[in-house]
């Protein structure tokens, strides 16, 4: 039964693993005066928690519906507030705004992919720039049942998502030449950096790995680089080393399990997380959060939309239903998440009911139901 | 006997019975590999000559750094060249060495291929891979160009230009075409990027267009990470620009076995290619010459092609991976315990034997 519940802002967790660090307030500003207050408990007392579903693109709204069909059987305490973006043309600001005004009110978000350019940006990049979700957790882990390439890999990609190469400022300085600027900030890099180390401890995780391209970059990566070095000098207790990216990407496909907490800038994060998630298994299967000071968002790893397949109900929802899970533990409905990913490893390790991507015929529904048929098993 | 390509390369000079190549040895493990490779070249008669240079940057007193003039006149002289790993100076004001090298000789393009190896068992040996990355060399994210805008603000900026894109697309078609490849494939982030990398596309569009026997698609550079990893197979010529080539094609070397087996090649104007090995200059095993010549072997390889000679090419070839598929004589860095001399010498015995 729900009784008091407290909506957990990234300060909950650095107020608990940084206790070395007294004196040190995470917020906005590294070292400054802003410090993040506690959402006050609220008295539900059979109210349910509201939860932004932004469905996406392509096959966004199927592996929704997947969400929602399983949430309904489980008696989730979870309302939805849907805000469907598929049906809005490009001009239409409005809709865009009150997806962000939803997030902000209700600090939980779960979200599909979107396939569209803004007016500078894709709406990707505009959702994490104004909610200021600068950290993007994935968590790519071997399956039992799924056959890849290499087997037990368990490594993390926290990636920097608010700046880098992501900035969307370009101009055609001359005809013919254009310059896109990659921009890294002091004060992002160490605000992601003190995430990755928190996250770390707070994960029993052994190593940090910092992910740079320096040797070329050396004024942009070199600083990212120096403030995941100062950083480290924080946090003795956890390994800390450098690896150039494309040695991370050789060493990723010739001896995965040595990567523990990977730490990155936008770009070079974008990349292996995408390599991570091919790794275990493919796109459909790895999940991820986001998280801001005070807001978090729940959705798939790797960001693709899949359009050709739209309407076919042919994708595999386990990435979707895997966010979800996180989504319900971050929202301290522990139970119901453990039990929801438990389900998930059971069908996957069966191998029975296997989608496309997976080598088998499944539709997304047939997925759903054999998820739902583990967890009718769980509770009996 | 020679056909017309090579009198092009040669120029109007005279047409040579030999063939003179310039070659860099290079630091570390570099003269000893290099020594392999011309004993194994003259074992198979290869109509080659040797000049040898030092191709290692100065630093001049005005900070500009430059290539000794006598490598700089032999490369341009003899037009194809074959460089060995080189030592990175750390912190002494040098700008990369490989840039220099690219800037001087007009390096544009750089071609990876990656081919699984018999005998090199990788996770992907199975289905095999066999892939080319047509990398940008010059421009993009490796331009150089850093400020510092107020302290703890950095911006990096990444140069796109029309006319480069259009010359590296160009040459990725007709590398394929020359190579009977069917697929050119041109990966981006056009969609995060539209102004630069949407230049890019669109020049790869605009001379897939010229290439008609070739199927040209595109696809985000996440998409093939995630795509590349599950089933290399599907994967032929890749073209892009010149950071997402690095990560990648180091990529591929990963998925035949390393970079201590991934040749490579880079594309000046007029004909002009050097090719060189990318791995490091392995300082450890100097000392007992255990250094692993296979790459820049493979990459002499890919320039006897370039050059037509594709005969002797074919013959080392077939000796380079019998040993290697017998594994009985390999180095160390792929399981064996031979050193780089009686590496050598066994393929040298296996080209004389099928002679």
């Amino acid at each position: 039964m729900l009784r008091t519940f407290v909506r957990p802002a990234l300060s909950t967790l650095n107020c608990k693993a940084a206790s070395s660090t007294t004196g040190f307030k995470s917020g906005t500003k590294y070292g400054g005066k802003t410090t993040v207050t506690l959402i006050p408990a609220a008295f539900r007392g059979g109210r349910k928690v509201t939860v932004t579903l932004i469905p996406g693109d392509g096959v966004g709204p199927e592996i929704a519906e997947s969400v929602t069909t399983l949430f309904k059987e489980m008696s989730v305490p979870v309302e939805f507030e849907v805000v469907d973006l598929t049906k809005y043309t490009l001009r239409d600001d409005g809709a865009f705004n009150n997806a962000i005004t939803s997030l902000k009110r209700n600090g939980v978000g779960l979200k599909g992919v979107l396939n569209r350019a803004g007016d500078f940006r894709t709406h990707n990049v505009e959702f994490r720039g104004n909610l200021d979700t600068y950290a993007n957790v994935v968590r790519c882990m071997s399956y039992e049942g799924i056959k890849t390439h290499h087997t037990g890999i368990d490594l993390i990609a926290i990636r920097e998502n608010t700046e880098g190469e992501y900035s969307c400022l370009e101009h055609e300085s001359v005809p013919g030449v254009v310059e896109s600027l990659k921009i890294i900030t002091r004060e992002k890099s160490m605000r992601i950096a003190k995430f990755a180390f928190d996250y770390a401890l707070e994960h029993n995780r052994k190593k940090v790995t910092c992910i740079h391209k320096a040797n070329i970059m050396k004024l942009s990566d070199g600083l990212f680089k120096r403030c995941c070095a100062e950083t480290a000098e924080l946090y003795p207790s956890i390994e800390y080393e450098e690896q150039i990216v494309d040695n991370t990407c050789q060493q990723l496909v010739i001896n995965p399990t040595q990567f523990d907490v990977m730490v990155m800038p936008n770009l070079y994060g974008n990349l292996v997380s995408n390599l991570g998630a091919g790794l275990v298994g493919g796109a459909g299967l790895v999940p991820s959060k986001s998280y801001g000071d005070d807001i978090a968002v729940f959705e798939p790893g790797a960001r693709h939309t899949w359009m050709e397949m739209k309407g076919m109900y042919v994708a595999n929802p386990v990435a979707m239903v895997l966010s979800s899970a996180f989504m319900l533990k971050h929202i301290m409905l522990h139970e119901a998440g453990d039990n929801l990913i438990t389900a998930v490893k059971k069908v996957l390790n069966k191998r029975t009911c296997q989608t496309r991507d997976l080598g088998g015929k499944a539709t997304t529904r047939e997925m759903t139901r054999a998820i739902l048929a583990e967890l009718h098993d769980l509770h009996a | 006997m020679f056909s017309g390509r090579i009198c092009k390369l040669l120029g109007p000079t005279l047409v040579r019975h030999n063939h003179t190549v310039t070659l860099f040895p290079g630091d570390g493990i570099g003269p000893q590999i290099s020594a392999s490779v011309k004993e194994i070249f003259s074992t198979a008669e290869v109509p080659i000559e040797w000049e040898e240079h030092d191709v290692y940057p100065i630093l001049e007193k005005n900070g500009k750094t430059r290539i000794p003039q006598p490598a700089v006149d032999s490369l341009f002289k003899n037009k194809i060249g074959l460089k060995g790993p080189m030592r990175t100076a750390i912190g002494k004001g040098h700008v990369s060495l490989n840039l220099t090298i690219r800037r001087t000789f007009g390096l544009y393009a750089n071609v990876r291929p990656a081919k699984s190896i018999p005998g090199v068992k990788t996770p992907y040996s199975d289905e095999g891979v066999d892939c080319i990355i047509v990398r940008e060399n010059t421009e993009g994210e490796y331009s150089g160009i850093e400020h510092t805008v107020v302290p703890g603000v950095v911006q990096s900026v990444k140069l796109i230009t029309r006319e480069a894109s259009r010359n590296v697309a160009e040459y990725a078609f007709k590398y394929a075409r020359d190579n009977n490849r069917s697929n050119v494939v041109a990966l981006h982030k056009a969609n995060i990027m539209n102004l630069s990398d949407g230049m890019f596309l669109d020049q790869c569009k605009e001379v897939a267009q010229k290439y008609q026997d070739i199927k040209f698609r595109d696809m985000y550079l996440d998409s093939a990470c995630l795509k590349i990893v599950k089933d290399p197979g599907q994967f032929d010529v890749m073209v892009m620009p010149n950071l997402y080539g690095d990560i990648l094609s180091d990529l591929t070397a990963g998925l035949i076995g390393g970079l201590g087996l991934a040749p490579s090649g880079n594309m000046g104007r007029d004909g002009l290619a050097l090719y060189e090995a990318v791995h490091g200059t392995a300082d450890d095993l100097v000392e007992k010459n255990k250094g692993n010549p296979t790459a820049l072997l493979m990459s002499g390889l890919m320039m006897l092609r370039h050059m037509e000679l594709n005969d002797h090419a074919n013959k080392i070839e077939k000796a380079v991976l019998a040993t290697l598929g017998e594994r009985k004589v390999v180095t160390g860095d792929i399981g064996g315990r031979a050193t780089n001399p009686e590496y050598t010498a066994e393929i040298c015995r296996k080209i004389l034997a099928s002679s």
